[in-house]
């Protein structure tokens, strides 16, 4: 029987290594949404002198090579620093688990960015971004491409739901074409205040429903 | 982990040929394997012509209708695309070019309208409730005097839920339009009787009920406009050219034969057995479709905070098929339309996973695959980033 996931993948799914949270971790962030589709939630534990992996954990809501991803790049990252373990590519995840089916491909992308953002939200928390840019309408954009409209399973750029973004102070305001009792409209609110919030010089996020 | 034999719960999608249907199949493999000829042909053509036209006779009358009025197909993707295409290209010209159907359709209801819509044709997609039903009043709003044809299934194939499709019959009567219903998942699960329901065309199929795969059937109300489509010979009273395919007709009819109402009870009862004990001893589950108002071989629960495609592939792992709304496991990637179209958002889509019944599945594997299911759920909603908080 030819099935479609290698011995390593199997192994990793029925098994996952590293499962669950770490209360109080140094870095945290989740990838793709509840209503959506696949979802991944990455934390870590950072060692703040050498700026090393000491401890990874993840928690799937997702498919059989999402869940493996997750596990294998758990593996991967532990004990490396910040820097390598942002390096970790998902084609690297797919050989170290024999090889991922291509349409399953976005599965595995959906961990590894879980793994760099977690990262990024540790280095926003203790001031090690570098060059600290100041937000522009266009970061606030690129972060909302990762907020999903459940309606669709798509984001909320590419759905337009996003009717206007403003940065001014510190301040970001973002103007969402939902009326404000729509269902999903806590949701989401919740969603982009996480991703927006953690930016380095960003004081308040508000949202408002104006559809 | 139980170590168990395979448990086949994927009825909907095919079902293991019963041997019974293989013995009545053979000779027309080995003996009378000849094309049906006319009374007028040779001894094993005419052999084959009359096997064929006593199938077709069984058939029809499970559904209490004339012989002739069945049409054999390769099968319900055939049968609805003959039907829907069929009165499209007769009355197009004559009465109009719009079509009502129900957003849960089977894609081949579907995907024939959207064809049909690239053509130039009309469609309205009829919204359904939060179980699947179809409002007759609501359909009864949107047939106009363009509409030629109305095709709303039965009994949906992936929530089970049945229509009343008496009613909606009786509102396509009153209003004039062709009524079409696909019964894929009720033929000899559920009576249906052509002469009291005003159904003009409906699809039916052998795969569904332990029969051969690749034949089905159209069942075609007399004097009911339809052009013949498929070109070629003559055959099924010029309605459908090619060869008949005879092994499969004859093993179509035994298959029919071999449902019984103690089957059906059977298949209720292990239904029941699959919601009752998950709604029971699952947290967090919801059932897709209505309680009693479904067919008796579906059961379809979505289970919150877990993907359908890590259940399924899990419980393939400890031997039981199952199949899942979740696009995970669809080759489009698409979550269900049926979920979707009852109101679910992709969550709900996601989790969802559906049991289907057949003859070779016992009491012992329903309440093995519940036990298992209920396990793997667990499992999986321990590494969740959604399970919910204590």
């Amino acid at each position: 029987m030819n099935f479609p996931y290698s011995e390593k993948v199997l192994e990793h799914f029925k098994n996952p290594r590293n499962v669950g949270k770490i209360e109080n971790a140094d870095g945290k962030a989740t990838e793709g949404s509840p209503a959506c589709g696949d979802m991944v939630t990455v934390y870590i534990s950072v060692d703040p002198d050498k700026l090393i992996l000491t401890d990874i954990k993840f928690e799937s809501y997702g498919c059989a090579s999402n869940i493996a991803t997750g596990s294998i790049i758990t593996e991967l990252a532990k004990g490396k620093t910040l820097g390598e373990a942002k390096k970790i590519t998902w084609q690297q995840a797919s050989d170290a688990l024999g090889g991922l089916p291509p349409i399953k491909a976005h599965c595995a992308v959906l961990a590894i960015e879980g793994l760099r953002s977690a990262i990024e939200n540790y280095e926003e928390k203790h001031g090690l971004v570098k060059e600290k840019k100041p937000t522009t309408m266009e970061t606030v954009r690129a972060r909302l491409k990762k907020v999903m409209n459940p309606l669709s399973g798509l984001d909320l750029i590419r759905t337009n739901l996003v009717k206007g973004i403003d940065v001014q102070d510190g301040v970001v305001r973002v103007r969402i074409d939902l009326p404000p009792d729509h269902q999903f409209a806590n949701n989401i609110n919740e969603e982009i205040s996480e991703k927006i919030g953690t930016l380095w010089d960003v004081k308040d996020v508000i949202i408002e429903f104006t559809g | 982990m139980v170590e168990k034999r395979y448990a086949y719960l994927d009825n909907s999608s095919a079902t293991r040929l019963d041997e019974r249907v293989m013995d009545a199949m053979t000779p027309f493999f080995f003996d009378t394997y000849a094309v049906a000829t006319s009374e007028f042909g040779y001894s094993m053509g005419i052999g084959a012509k009359e096997a064929l036209e006593e199938s077709r006779a069984t058939i029809a009358k499970k559904i209490n209708a004339g012989a002739e009025e069945l049409v054999f197909t390769s099968g319900n993707t055939e049968s609805s695309n003959m039907a829907l295409k069929g009165v499209a290209m007769e009355l197009s010209a004559k009465k109009g070019k719009h079509m009502v159907v129900s957003k849960i359709e089977d894609f081949s209801v579907l995907n024939s309208a959207k064809a049909l819509e690239r053509d130039g044709f009309k469609v309205t997609y009829l919204e359904v409730d939060g179980e699947g039903f179809v409002d007759p009043e609501i359909l009864s709003k949107a047939i106009t005097d363009e509409t030629i044809l109305v095709s709303i299934q039965h009994a949906n194939q992936e929530i089970g839920t049945v229509q009343d499709i008496r009613s909606i019959g009786d509102v396509c009567h009153e209003r004039n339009v062709l009524f079409h219903t696909d019964a894929t998942h009720t033929f000899t699960r559920i009576p249906i009787d052509v002469q009291r329901t005003n159904i003009d065309l409906m699809t039916i199929s052998a795969n569904t009920i332990h029969g051969p795969k690749g034949v089905g059937a159209l069942y075609i109300r007399p004097k009911t406009p339809l052009k013949k489509w498929m070109d070629g010979g003559f055959q099924e009273m010029n309605r459908r050219a090619g060869f008949e395919n005879i092994p499969g007709a004859v093993g179509f009819a035994k298959a029919t034969e071999l449902v019984t109402e103690e089957e059906n009870d059977r298949l209720r009862a292990m239904r029941d057995r699959i919601i009752d004990t998950i709604l029971k001893d699952v947290d967090d589950v919801v059932l897709n479709g209505h309680r009693t108002k479904r067919t008796p071989q579906n059961a379809n629960i979505t289970f919150h905070f877990v993907e359908g495609e890590s259940i399924t592939l899990h419980m393939d792992l400890r031997g039981f098929s199952l199949s899942t709304g979740s696009a995970c496991f669809s080759k489009s990637l698409e979550a269900s339309h049926v979920i979707m179209g009852i109101g679910g958002n992709h969550e709900r889509a996601h989790g969802s996973v559906r049991f289907t019944l057949g003859r070779y599945n016992t009491m012992e594997d329903v309440d093995s695959a519940v036990e298992n299911i209920s396990n793997v759920v667990e499992k999986l909603r321990e590494i969740s980033p959604l399970r919910r908080e204590e």
